[in-house]
């Protein structure tokens, strides 16, 4: 398309451009009018101190790094509830990603009543409102045994019969480093959460199971390879850009639901500290986006594509 | 993502290993067949034996993921029948020994829910259409157009799903709570209104498509029209039809398959949405998602009831009222909701 058009430069191709423009010009409106002017008021807010003035204006006083530095020095709880809210992220993520190929896989094979449970498995895409969440964690802790008390049972390492303390032991008695026994426990008693926030990943999972040719895995078995094979070689290379997609989605989402989110609304609806509020949600979009971008340049570096 | 050429090489080497295939056994068809007749039986009983096991295995994953996700679901919904008696009975488990319908109808007294769902399922839809058309105009924009700084403006699209919105969140408050447009509604009726507490600014921001998460339907239908063939637009040119002409009655029409996905993303987000709805203070008796936050103090308070144990019951019952709608909607939209996934290019 864009051969054609750098042939024959017309007024024609003008006109259609202008008319293409038109198309995106209410987003772009909005985008200007309420995404990059607030995004510009936000450093604004965070380098000054805000007044709502009665009129229902403000007004701005420049302080500089105040805020920052407030933050940063004096505030009592910033500190620990950033860092809380990236270590999370940076533990959840992966798990999150492999978590949705591996039952994307699963679900993407045919098989009696795969409808029923590709419609539970986005059941949390549906039911994902905050005050639901919080309700059915509590329901969830008074299921007894089962999957869904798991991370209760494993942080109080169960006052019942069985001891898991027993079955940790033993792991890290074989000499595996008890960083990794600490993440897989960790893995397990979060495995309530990782299964509810993975629905969109599934979904986005399953529809690049989808677009590979059903020819490449004839071409893998005829020339003998075994299902682990196929899936480092036809797979896993195939699904690896939208394995990006899924990583951005679960970074932003997990950012989203965290605590410093809940911090910095506090922060200004309850304590009406607007400029604090500001640096804090600056604070913590760059350190999301800094996170972002190494983690896709990073698998971009690794990522195979088709064409 | 070129599906197409990449399907075309793939077929083109099947064909040529079949080929090859075919080849081998006619050289030699006798060492072929002695080979298979040989390890005919075994090899069956091995499969079998594999295919069971692998089934066995999925099975039992697949259950005990379900199990997650649908053990408190179910116990909320056998939650909302107990009866006080039944909560304290520790014997009492899922099935309630004197089953009892108060909670539903204290719950339903509580949330007014008929008048509330009924708004909140309006605001919901509304918004959910204005997603669709807007977001499907500027996707299509984006994919089919060729226009200055396109890819830097794409570019910005997705600098609108990376940013989460809490990074925006106050500047937006502060400019709807006093909202003007450059100054030209204070010279007309002297004094710029405030659209806090009302359903307008996320109807604003909605058609200007940068609502709730607008960004990523943006993207999705971007990916969906480009994955179309021109042929279809330049027959319809040919033809006679106009820009707008046809992209509302052939080019949407196509795009069904996304649109179904966007809309019903859309519109469980926006139904479940408390964010927005707590920055710009929506009234309580808009919104379900909003008013069921308060359901159990409101209860305690007006039935004088103070075992919080006992308020979770009716807790239970609001929930399985809101989340109703959503999937009534989801059963029967279910079938047309994957096949859309899998078909809208949602991954391009």
């Amino acid at each position: 398309m864009g051969k054609l058009k750098k042939k024959n430069r017309l007024t024609l191709t003008r006109k259609r451009s202008a008319k293409g423009f038109l198309f995106i010009v209410p987003w772009l409106i909005g985008f200007l009018c309420f995404y990059l002017r607030s995004l510009f008021q936000t450093v604004q807010f965070s380098l000054s101190e805000l007044t709502v003035s009665p009129g229902g204006g403000y007004t701005l006083d420049f302080v500089g790094l105040d805020n920052f530095i407030y933050a940063f020095r004096a505030h009592g709880t910033f500190k620990q509830v950033l860092t809380t809210s990236v270590v999370n992220m940076l533990v959840d993520v992966p798990l999150i990603t492999f978590f949705s190929l591996m039952l994307a896989m699963l679900l993407n094979k045919k098989f009696r009543g795969r409808t029923l449970m590709r419609a539970i498995f986005f059941l949390p895409v549906i039911i994902n409102s905050e005050a639901i969440l919080s309700a059915m964690k509590v329901v969830a802790s008074m299921m007894v045994g089962g999957l869904s008390s798991a991370g209760a049972e494993v942080s109080e390492a169960a006052s019942s019969g069985v001891s898991i303390g027993y079955y940790i032991g033993m792991f890290s008695n074989l000499g595996l480093p008890s960083s990794l026994i600490d993440y897989v426990v960790g893995a397990v008693g979060r495995i309530s959460n990782i299964i509810n926030a993975s629905g969109v990943q599934i979904i986005i999972f399953i529809a690049a199971l989808q677009s590979i040719p059903g020819s490449m895995y004839e071409v893998a078995k005829i020339e003998g390879a075994t299902a682990y094979e196929t899936f480092w070689k036809v797979t896993f290379p195939m699904v690896m850009p939208h394995i990006i997609t899924v990583v951005v989605y679960t970074v932003v989402d997990s950012f989203i639901n965290s605590d410093v989110v809940t911090l910095a609304y506090n922060t200004a609806f309850s304590e009406k500290n607007y400029g604090l509020s500001s640096t804090f949600s600056l604070v913590s979009t760059l350190i999301t986006c800094g996170i972002l971008a190494l983690v896709v340049r990073y698998i971009q570096k690794r990522t195979f594509y088709y064409n | 993502m070129g599906t197409d050429k990449a399907a075309e090489e793939a077929k083109n080497n099947t064909t040529e290993k079949k080929a090859a295939d075919t080849e081998l056994v006619t050289v030699n068809p006798r060492g072929f067949r002695f080979k298979r007749i040989d390890g005919n039986t075994k090899s069956r009983i091995i499969d079998t034996f594999k295919s069971f096991v692998l089934g066995l295995g999925r099975w039992v994953i697949l259950i005990g993921v379900a199990y997650v996700i649908i053990g408190p679901v179910l116990g909320i919904i056998s939650r909302s029948f107990f009866s006080d008696a039944d909560n304290y009975n520790t014997m009492v488990y899922m099935i309630p020994q004197s089953p009892t319908f108060e909670r539903y109808e204290i719950a339903f007294d509580t949330l007014n829910y008929s008048s509330t769902a009924l708004s909140t399922i309006l605001y919901s839809l509304t918004l959910m259409m204005i997603q669709v058309l807007m977001c499907s105009m500027v996707g299509y924009g984006f994919a089919r157009y060729d226009f200055p700084l396109k890819k830097a403006l794409f570019g910005c699209v997705v600098v609108m799903i990376v940013i989460p919105t809490h990074t925006i969140m106050l500047p937006l408050y502060m400019t709807f709570a006093n909202f003007d447009i450059f100054g030209i509604l204070k010279l007309i009726t002297g004094s710029s209104p405030n659209l806090l507490g009302t359903v307008w600014p996320m109807y604003i921001l909605t058609f200007f498509a940068c609502g709730l998460r607008s960004g990523l339907y943006i993207y999705i239908f971007n990916q969906f029209f480009r994955g179309l063939p021109k042929e279809i637009e330049e027959a319809a040119y040919v033809d006679g039809c106009g820009v707008w002409y046809t992209y509302f009655r052939i080019m949407l029409r196509n795009a069904i398959p996304s649109a179904v996905t966007v809309a019903i993303f859309s519109l469980v987000w926006q139904y479940n949405d408390t964010f927005y709805a707590k920055l710009f203070n929506i009234s309580d008796s808009t919104l379900l998602s909003k008013r069921i936050a308060s359901l159990a103090s409101t209860v305690g308070n007006v039935y004088k009831i103070y075992d919080p144990n006992i308020l979770q019951l009716y807790m239970d019952a609001g929930i399985v009222l809101v989340i109703l709608p959503l999937v009534i909607i989801y059963i029967v939209l279910q079938k047309q909701f994957i096949e859309g996934v899998e078909r809208s290019g949602i991954v391009g």
